[in-house]
């Protein structure tokens, strides 16, 4: 381009304001230019932003009626099922932004789809993550802030649930408070303070109110900045292919492509949540009535990003329970009411860290996985799933029992198995699964692709024509990684018998028996040549054979 | 196509374009050349960038403004939709809840539109008129040079020498010592957002003589009212008539007192009910009963939730919550489920004019089990 070209005059002139301000040009032109790269999985981060942004605003809108106040009030307002009805001020102002603010109704539904749509973006934007390994250095410290934002975006969800006083939304507010009760030594201490005395007392939703709409938002805030911010100076992972390497980052630059496409998406989460809660009901409070300690219908459901916690308080037995001097241990409620929590937070900010110690890999990793090539990680990813599932369908085992007509106990202990047996079995097909996957790849890499054209040859044998991949599939399959731990080299005793002394003391070993399982099956690509038809040793199907 | 953009430096200054308005390509037919790729055609390479034909992005800019137009309508309508029904009016108002439905389903409806006819309208624009290409950006090396790290490394350290913090401990540590007293300071702040348990939790307002009203009522219950009543269970209240509270009775009281009365064939006792209330005592929990009838918290010692549901054949009480679940038969000892404890029971009896009454409080605390539940 010999011309320079220039903004239009009035554009000029702000980017001169600014610019003699803050000096900005240079900086300014390097993040127009910030690439993203294409693919559907990246999305799904975004639309957690999108319904965050939702949240927000609709939250602000919401606050305008809503009274955190539990005074009891007989209510005597426009809904008249509920006329003459003792209830809480918040139940009662949230019939007013029911039935007496035009469009209070929907942004209610919107607030509330959008709570879930986040909380589900969140989950799937994690596991994307995972099973692509983009948590790997150097993103880790973004992953654990991502674990942070999912963790709080569940308290924040069950106290945002909790605001209307409603009679699901306090049963949620008295499982929380039984499960506080059961911490050791502490627990009716946490309870009375959080709660201003006894339940309910009449101070709970004042103060969820208050962590709801300023103390978890302004941290959560806080955190979406900082994880968008170390994805804008890390850049994004990238999905292997032509052209893509662990040097450069290749998509759509910010401006323009990537600014109207995302701006676009932005509207289409929008229509979607509001879609939904223009047509499809959730939480109608005016149908379930207020909040009395008392009374109770069967077959409630809590919010989904909540159903696994409910269906681990169903599943564990009180078996486990036991006394010292006369005071309970509550495993019945600790190990599934927080423990749950625990090990589900603990395990994945800490995975990072744990596969890192495995391998020994200090290396950093820009391009993603494709999760068939870690099958250990994938296997392991798919067995939490699996964990995960049953809890939570574990959670609405009620339903279950009713909706197929067997018995209610049976169906807990059919659940109690699952738990354990369900994740075992899933490791061990997907990890087939990817080892499978990882055989066709090395077929298709050496013979091409089946075209479905069938051809006769001259003995009159048939056989189907391979034809030669793109150059593209061919960078993908060859980008394939070899897994190694640096535990298994120090496994070899050096030149003179000497065994590595780190190896040999238990945590070495532990650490190279994990190295071991990590590492063991994998499909070598070693000596493949793309499209040759063969390749050079066909017993090469260990992982041990790299390790020489 | 820059060149078609009017805002280059050789263009005179009156010819410059105002934001908003728009251009005056439309016209300017420019087959994408079989050469465009030596030409430049964005501000990236050449070689990287691959215009749409004119053709398409023609047909684009249709599309696009179709959906813009849509997502105006959809717009206006949400506007209108939105004056369509009053708050509260003789006619239809967002007070009935039909009409608060149709109200929602208008309001969403419209808004859905406009939203999404923007989102199409906006992919539309970016698919078929803006150039397709990727561009290849480095990564960052992470780790600094070895010369910066130690660089750095050794102006901070000289910085902290010259500060004299790292020679000075008592400076130091005394500082240190200033420091944690205010770190603590916030949390016994919040001391007085609640008062200490105490025992608090081991009573309720049960005493000996008190009336029972049926849940929700004001009405005393007499032994007979069992006999009737199609599900051998009632639940009930202290008898208490606060004048504060539109029940007559605060929720926390009602929390931790309400009962489930229960009444059932005096053959169908089993051995637990011959057990003492409580260690040591030599009331057992048959005495606390009355002709059959036996009244246990309603409160689950699990976590909390009324354990409403009774099936009259097996006597059992099943929590919706978690479904532990408890025989009414045998102290309500726990049968299954995750609860630690059986539920407490409450002493009755009748008094002189034949009503239900307590027969003093609870042989444990109600409600979920805690730590010190067991301890006086
Ligand atoms: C990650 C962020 C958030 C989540 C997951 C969330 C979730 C929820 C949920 C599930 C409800 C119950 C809605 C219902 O009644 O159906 C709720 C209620 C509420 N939220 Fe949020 N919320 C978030 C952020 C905010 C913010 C930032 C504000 C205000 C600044 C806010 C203000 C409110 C208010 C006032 C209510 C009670 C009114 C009502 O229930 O109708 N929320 N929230
Ligand atoms: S609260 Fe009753 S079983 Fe959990």
């Amino acid at each position: 381009m010999s011309k320079t070209t220039q903004a239009p005059k009035a554009l000029r002139g702000v980017g001169n304001f600014i610019d003699d301000r803050f000096h900005l040009a240079k900086t300014g032109e390097k993040n127009l230019r910030k690439v993203f790269p294409n693919h559907w999985s990246f999305m799904l981060g975004e639309i957690a932003l999108y319904s965050f942004i939702i949240l927000l605003v609709t939250g602000v809108f919401l606050t305008l009626w809503f009274k955190p106040s539990m005074v009891e009030v007989v209510y005597d307002g426009s809904y008249e099922r509920l006329q003459g009805v003792p209830m809480s001020e918040a139940f009662a102002s949230t019939l007013y932004i029911d039935f007496d603010v035009r469009g209070g109704f929907l942004v209610r539904q919107i607030h509330h789809w959008a709570a879930l749509i986040f909380l589900a973006s969140l989950v799937v934007h994690m596991l994307r993550n995972f099973f692509t390994g983009a948590f790997r250095k150097p993103r880790e410290l973004n992953w654990i802030i991502g674990v942070l934002i999912f963790a709080l975006a569940i308290v924040e969800g069950l106290f945002g649930y909790s605001l209307p006083d409603d009679l699901p939304s306090g049963m949620g507010v008295r499982i929380l408070q039984g499960v506080m009760l059961s911490i050791p030594l502490v627990g009716s201490y946490i309870s009375m303070f959080l709660f201003g005395g006894e339940f309910p007392g009449e101070d709970i939703i004042t103060r969820l109110y208050m962590l709801h709409v300023l103390l978890i938002p302004a941290i959560l805030l806080a955190l979406i900045v900082a994880h968008v911010f170390i994805v804008w100076i890390q850049k994004h992972t990238q999905y292997p292919g032509q052209g893509r390497s662990e040097k450069a980052v290749v998509g759509t630059p910010m401006f323009p492509g990537f600014a109207v496409k995302a701006g676009g998406f932005f509207f289409f989460t929008f229509a979607v949540i509001a879609g939904l809660s223009a047509f499809v009901q959730i939480n109608p409070i005016h149908l379930f009535g207020p909040f009395t300690p008392t009374s109770i219908t069967s077959g409630l459901q809590p919010d989904w990003y909540m159903g696994f916690l409910e269906g681990s308080l169903r599943l564990f037995p009180n078996t486990l329970d036991f006394q010292i001097f006369g005071y309970p241990i509550l495993t019945s409620v600790l190990v599934p009411g927080l423990g749950a929590m625990g090990l589900l937070f603990g395990a994945l900010g800490a995975w990072p860290f744990i596969e890192q110690w495995i391998t020994g890999d200090k290396a950093a990793k820009n391009m993603a996985d494709r999760p068939r090539n870690a099958p250990v990680r994938t296997a392991l990813g798919v067995a939490g799933i699996t964990v995960y599932g049953v809890l939570w369908l574990a959670g609405s085992n009620d339903v279950l029992s009713e909706t197929f007509s067997i018995s209610l106990y049976l169906t807990t202990y059919i659940f109690r198995v699952l738990v354990f047996v369900g994740p075992v079995v899933a490791f061990i097909v997907t990890k087939r699964i990817c080892l499978g996957l990882q055989r066709r790849d090395r077929e298709t890499l050496e013979h091409g692709y089946e075209s479905g054209t069938v051809q006769q040859l001259p003995s009159g044998e048939f056989i189907e024509v391979h034809k030669e991949s793109s150059e593209d599939t061919v960078a993908v399959l060859e980008s394939k990684p070899v897994i190694t731990s640096t535990a298994l080299e120090e496994d070899a005793t050096d030149e003179k018998g000497v065994e590595n002394p780190a190896a040999r003391k238990p945590m070495g070993k532990f650490r190279r028996a994990l190295a071991h399982w990590y590492t063991k099956d994998n499909v070598s690509f070693d000596g493949v040549q793309a499209h040759t038809g063969h390749h050079l040793h066909h017993s090469a199907d260990h992982g041990d054979d790299k390790a020489h | 196509m820059t060149e078609n953009n009017n805002n280059d430096n050789t263009g005179d200054g009156a010819n410059q374009r105002v934001v908003g308005t728009p251009t005056d390509t439309a016209d300017v037919v420019t087959e994408v050349p079989a050469g465009a790729e030596s030409e430049h055609n964005g501000p990236y390479l050449a070689s990287e960038t691959h215009p749409r034909g004119e053709e398409q992005q023609r047909r684009g800019e249709k599309i696009a403004s179709l959906w813009f137009i849509l997502a105006f309508l959809g717009g206006i309508g949400f506007i209108v939709s939105y004056f369509l029904f009053p708050p509260t009016a003789e006619g239809p108002a967002i007070a009935d809840p039909q009409i608060s439905q149709y109200s929602n389903m208008l309001l969403g409806g419209t808004l859905t539109v406009a939203l999404f006819g923007i989102g199409a309208g906006m992919t539309v624009w970016a698919r078929n008129i803006m150039p397709h290409y990727e561009v290849a950006s480095p990564y960052d090396e992470m780790p600094s040079k070895e010369e910066e790290k130690s660089s750095f490394s050794d102006f901070f350290m000289k910085s902290a020498d010259e500060s004299g913090i790292t020679k000075r401990p008592l400076m130091r540590r005394t500082l240190i010592a200033a420091m944690l007293p205010l770190g603590i300071a916030p949390i016994v702040l919040l001391r007085d957002t609640g008062p200490v348990p105490g025992d608090l939790m081991k009573h309720t307002r049960w005493a000996d003589g008190m009336r029972m009203y049926v849940e929700g009522t004001h009405r005393y219950i007499r032994a007979e009212d069992l006999e009737n009543d199609p599900y051998g269970m009632i639940s009930a209240l202290p008898a208490l008539n606060d004048e504060e509270y539109p029940h007559g009775i605060s929720l926390n009281d009602q929390a931790k007192s309400v009962i489930l009365l229960i009444k059932m064939p005096e053959d169908d006792w089993k051995d637990g009910m011959d057990s003492p209330v409580r260690e040591g005592s030599d009331e057992t929990h048959l005495n606390w009963t009355h002709q059959g009838i036996v009244a246990y918290s309603k409160i689950c010692t699990h976590v909390g939730c009324p354990a409403a549901l009774y099936e009259r054949t097996t006597h059992r009480i099943l929590c919706p919550c978690h479904q532990s679940t408890f025989d009414a038969a045998d102290a309500a000892k726990v049968v299954f489920g995750p609860a630690h404890r059986a539920l407490p029971q409450l002493p009755i009896g009748v008094d002189d004019e034949g009503y239900l009454v307590a027969r003093g409080d609870f042989n444990e605390p109600t409600g979920p089990t805690f730590w010190e539940y067991a301890k006086d």
